[in-house]
């Protein structure tokens, strides 16, 4: 009795006492945080070093100057061609392919999915999806090759469409975006509050005014976040385009003719026997640099429009 | 020859049961709305006021598995018969909701859409200041019609929620708990303001709170879960206001509205 006495008062008893405690495990666990966060940043400026110091030395080399670089559009280091623009639009060409067949199909997938779709139809389509998503970048390019360039060719011609084209590189890599398009929409999608479906229902609103009009706006800045992850997964993508876009340089606006774009080239290039410090070795950094450059400048271009028409809801 | 005893209805039930798969949420409901009256839905949590109100126009056809017996007859239809279309119904019968909840859209944006998709041709600046003067909004919010609606303070984000609604020109008006996430000075601009619409629409309103219901509603419809345990909410008395409140006849209202219930 007397023992269980003195318990009581030492749990509900405790004199006052306001002085800081030592937590220890507080401060573990920020350190633990701190030092993941940190080492985020630090990898990414290794990278951002590594690149630029090779680079450096493509640029340092007499022969090599930017008005060259940005301002002539031949792409050949072995023999004193230094244009990078044949490499950059061939990557604009085919990643705007990509983008103009992933994000409608994308966004019509997601209104389907989160607006339309039975509970039973949605986890029918769902693990299709995620099929799609789960397909190695490698088989897309054979079937870049020998699935979307014949059908190419049989509607256009042969004369049109050569066997390595940019156009069905860029549309199978829609495809391949197409699920991630899709599903990061749609998770956009259903966050947007019910109240904001009824209130638009109540209205006298059909289902289709409600979710193209009320609900896709109002998830737009989801939906942009995944128009950038579309973006910067399809400049970066490096097999189909390798396999099936073609593999030389080639300045051209057409979308049915073969170019290299700066991810195959340095995958070919790089595959090959190179010496370090040969101009070939440096100038695969600076085509680097210029890829993180324009990921960079196109992710920034779309984060403005999706600021610009972005409408917050609560 | 407008007889006195006999007033205009603008909706009512009739031997009304809604479902939620087996189980009736709200059974046997028999009332007559009248035109241009404020008629108040009370009772205890859980006793099937939202369920009746969603009932008006069809909200409650978005929950799965719900369903409807009986008739709600709006000018002699029955709003669940077999060729009704519930855009319709939504059309000619508007609603205001808890939770403030405008459109992710500009303040003007906020009235002018539901009159658009409703096929409006006339001039819509008239009809934006129009509908924005009826919920008292348009002095507040008339030199940043471009702005946001989500700018405005909950209270303004509800009156231009009830604007909204008035800007398609629907016969009644469903206010379900308008004002409980309000302060008192916007719940009392909420009820000032159904005063007004009252001339113009017939409103129903389910409300917690008994003393708000005493100062708006000119009819109030009491509420409770039936006596045989089954929980399934019914209205057990349905008259005028002051009588609810002053003289019930049921005992379980007299105890409800006296604070007694429990």
């Amino acid at each position: 009795m007397k023992q269980e006495n003195t318990i009581m008062e030492n749990q509900l008893f405790r004199p006052l006492d306001l002085k800081k405690k030592m937590r220890p495990g507080e401060s573990v666990i920020q350190a633990l945080l701190f030092i993941a966060g940190l080492g985020s940043i630090f990898i990414t400026l290794a990278i951002v070093y590594e690149l630029g110091k090779e680079a450096w030395l493509f640029f340092g080399n007499p022969d090599v100057t930017f008005a060259k670089f940005f301002g002539t559009t031949t792409w050949q280091p072995g023999i004193g061609h230094f244009g990078i623009w044949p490499l950059v639009t061939s990557t604009l060409i085919t990643s705007s392919i990509a983008i103009f067949v992933s994000l409608p199909l994308g966004l019509a997938v997601a209104l389907f999915l989160s607006e339309y779709a039975s509970p039973k139809a949605r986890s029918a389509l769902k693990p299709i999806l995620e099929i799609l998503a789960g397909i190695p970048t490698v088989v897309y390019g054979y079937f870049a090759l020998l699935f979307m360039t014949p059908l190419l060719q049989s509607i256009f011609g042969k004369q049109t469409v050569e066997v390595y084209n940019m156009a069905s590189a860029g549309l199978v890599m829609g495809i391949m975006i197409l699920p991630l398009i899709s599903s990061m929409s749609e998770d956009a999608l259903s966050a947007v509050p019910r109240a904001l479906r009824e209130g638009a229902y109540a209205m006298g609103a059909t289902k289709f005014e409600t979710s193209v009009q009320v609900v896709l706006p109002a998830a737009l800045s989801g939906i942009g976040a995944a128009l950038i992850i579309g973006i910067s997964r399809a400049i970066g993508e490096t097999m189909i385009v390798a396999i099936a876009a073609g593999s030389g340089p080639n300045f051209t606006f057409n979308p049915f003719k073969a170019a290299e774009t700066m991810t195959g080239h340095i995958a070919r290039i790089s595959g090959g026997d190179l010496s370090y410090n040969s101009i070939d070795y440096t100038s695969l950094f600076a085509i680097a640099l210029m890829l993180f450059l324009v990921t960079l400048i196109l992710n920034l271009i779309s984060q403005g429009i999706i600021n610009k028409f972005r409408q917050r809801y609560e | 020859m407008n007889n006195i005893n006999a007033p205009d209805i603008a909706i009512e039930t009739k031997n009304l049961f809604i479902f939620y798969g087996s189980f009736a949420a709200v059974s046997e409901v028999n009332i007559k709305i009248e035109k241009q009256k404020v008629t108040a839905i009370i009772g205890p949590s859980g006793c099937g006021k939202s369920t009746l109100i969603r009932a008006f126009n069809r909200m409650n056809d978005f929950v799965p598995s719900s369903y409807v017996t009986g008739e709600i007859l709006l000018q002699g239809q029955n709003l669940y018969g077999k060729n009704i279309d519930p855009v319709e119904v939504r059309r000619k019968i508007g609603m205001v909701f808890q939770k403030p909840n405008p459109f992710p859209k500009s303040i003007y944006e906020n009235i002018s859409w539901g009159a658009k998709i409703n096929g409006f041709k006339g001039n819509m600046d008239e009809l934006v200041e129009q509908s924005l003067r009826g919920a008292a909004l348009w002095d507040e919010v008339k030199d940043k019609l471009k702005k946001s609606a989500y700018e405005l303070s909950g209270g303004q984000q509800q009156r231009l929620c009830i604007a909204r609604t008035i800007a398609i020109q629907p016969e009644i008006i469903l206010m379900d708990e308008p004002a409980s996430a309000l302060d008192p000075i916007s719940t009392l601009r909420i009820e000032e303001l159904m005063q007004e619409l009252k001339k113009n629409y017939t409103i129903i309103i389910v409300t917690h709170n008994m003393q708000q219901a005493a100062r708006v509603s000119d009819y109030t419809a009491m509420m409770m879960l039936e006596k045989d345990g089954s929980r399934s909410g019914t209205v057990i008395e349905f008259s005028e206001t002051k009588k609810i409140f002053t003289n019930p006849k049921d005992k379980r209202t007299e105890d409800y509205v006296t604070g007694r219930f429990g």
